[in-house]
């Protein structure tokens, strides 16, 4: 299990491989389908965003409301793939260098991450309430409106996760399916 | 005729949201057992742990298993003998899914226009599935579903010719796409027979089945074995990153269809198989 630390840079990204778990303290930020449309419209209306991206990592998450006394509700990761229109441009762009879901990515998501140098993790699906345990503080920044949608600023401690697609464009789902799949399926 | 008040109604919905979105099944947990026994990949035993402690955690800390805590899916079986007091049933089912969601701060996930797309902020309306039933009961089960698993479901039109093999085909090509925005170990609901809407409520029905137990026709019985082999090979594993347990369970419910027709649908459930019932 490596231990990494937000914001990252290339030579952390560098290191690390398709398959790895890690565990990650610092910073992410939170955006879903919503959001992403929201800055991406902004920064192609030229308007300055809400938020600044560069070197951050976006959690693909709509918690559940936090119950009286707990910094947030049940939060895991939901479907990637519903960011990938707008995942080149932020990394491109804004500078985004993370990001964490589950599921697959486009191939345009793909080249980016290889092009500058950025990552996909994985946090397991549906385990909501073990990851709730690790994000320390939350708060939202940006899109109040959009509730469970809007961008929180959250502060986790060894949140687990595993490398889903590296820097090299290897992907996981890819390299470990094939190890298990048996003839004829 | 027995009488049940609707106030009664909107508090046992109300609990059962809670429970289900909290607490898995007995069957649930001998199932995730045989499946960290059998499982091959030293990640994915690893990952059917976290699976297994995160819905620990929920039972004993009352958080949610997952964040998405669904749409409200209702099913009322009602004894015909059975008399509804006091107002509206469906108001009253729906006030129960408001204050379970409210109460037991689960997630609002509804839009009101699947175009215009406001939230309705209380997770209603509920999807009600109404059956009348001999007796004098009223069973209630709350079934939240997820969008993850439930966008990776399918439904196709066979020909009659193209048989068991056909179906099983399809089965596969359902499974094989839902890779891990279904988040495996997933349970596979399938609704063989009747007509479009008919097969597609088969399918969620037989998600309620308990985990383990095969459908009472031995022909069915031997292709929920069949399907459940087949999807346990491709080594799409737990969470999609390869691995033996790919799926939980399969459940095939069949029914009386037109000569020409053979619908097929699939329903997929993530690992988190969520549902509670009641009897009034
Ligand atoms: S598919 Fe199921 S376990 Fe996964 S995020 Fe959706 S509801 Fe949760």
């Amino acid at each position: 299990m490596k231990r990494i630390r937000t914001p990252l840079d290339d030579e952390t990204i560098r290191t690390l491989k398709a398959g790895d778990q890690v565990a990650l303290s610092g910073v992410l930020l939170t955006g879903r389908d919503a959001a992403h449309k929201r800055l991406v419209d902004t920064y192609k209306a030229g308007q300055e965003l809400p938020v600044d991206l560069r070197g951050q990592v976006i959690y693909y998450v709509g918690p559940c409301p936090a119950k009286p006394g707990k910094v947030i509700g049940s939060a895991g990761p939901t479907t990637s793939s519903r960011m990938d229109p707008y995942t080149p441009l932020l990394v491109r762009e804004l500078g985004l260098k993370g990001m964490i879901g589950k599921g697959y990515r486009s191939k345009q998501v793909v080249d980016v991450l290889k092009a500058q140098c950025a990552i996909y993790f994985l946090a397991v699906g549906g385990a909501g309430a073990l990851l709730a345990q690790r994000i320390k503080q939350a708060e939202v920044i940006a899109y109040p409106d959009l509730g469970a949608e809007a961008i929180y600023r959250l502060e986790v401690e060894d949140f687990p996760l595993i490398v889903g697609i590296d820097s090299q464009g290897r992907n996981a789902y890819e390299e470990g399916q094939a190890k298990y799949r048996l003839a004829g399926a | 005729m027995k009488q049940i008040h609707v106030k009664d109604i909107a508090e046992t919905v109300e609990r059962l949201c809670i429970q289900a979105c909290t607490a898995l099944g007995d069957d649930w947990w001998q199932a995730m057992e045989n499946a960290v026994s059998l499982e091959e990949s030293p990640l994915g035993k690893d990952l059917l742990g976290i699976i297994r402690e995160n819905a620990g955690l929920a039972a004993s800390t009352g958080e949610p298993i997952c964040q998405d805590t669904g749409l409200a899916v209702v099913f009322l079986e009602i004894g015909q003998e059975v008399s509804i007091t006091g107002g509206s049933l469906y108001d009253a089912i729906n006030e129960g899914v408001r204050r379970g969601y409210i109460n037991g701060y689960l997630r609002k996930s509804v839009v009101s226009d699947p175009l215009i797309r406001e939230n309705t902020g209380d997770n209603t309306p509920a999807i009600i599935h109404t059956e009348i039933v001999p007796g004098s009961d009223l069973r209630i089960t709350v079934a939240p579903k997820g969008a993850g698993s439930e966008n990776s479901s399918g439904l196709k039109m066979l020909k009659p010719a193209d048989g068991e093999e056909g179906v099983i085909r399809f089965v596969m090509e359902v499974v094989e796409a839902a890779g891990p925005n279904a988040c495996p170990p997933i349970v596979v609901g399938v609704g063989v027979g009747g007509n479009l809407e008919k097969s597609a409520l088969l399918a969620k029905r037989s998600l309620l089945r308990p985990l383990g137990e095969r459908h009472p026709k031995p022909h069915i019985a031997k292709l929920e074995e069949e399907l459940l082999k087949r999807i346990n090979s491709t080594g799409i594993g737990p969470q999609g990153l390869g691995g033996r347990i790919t799926a939980l369970d399969v459940h095939v419910e069949v029914h009386p269809t037109h000569i020409a027709s053979l619908p097929v649908a699939v329903n997929i459930q993530c690992h988190a198989s969520r549902h509670a019932e009641a009897v009034l």
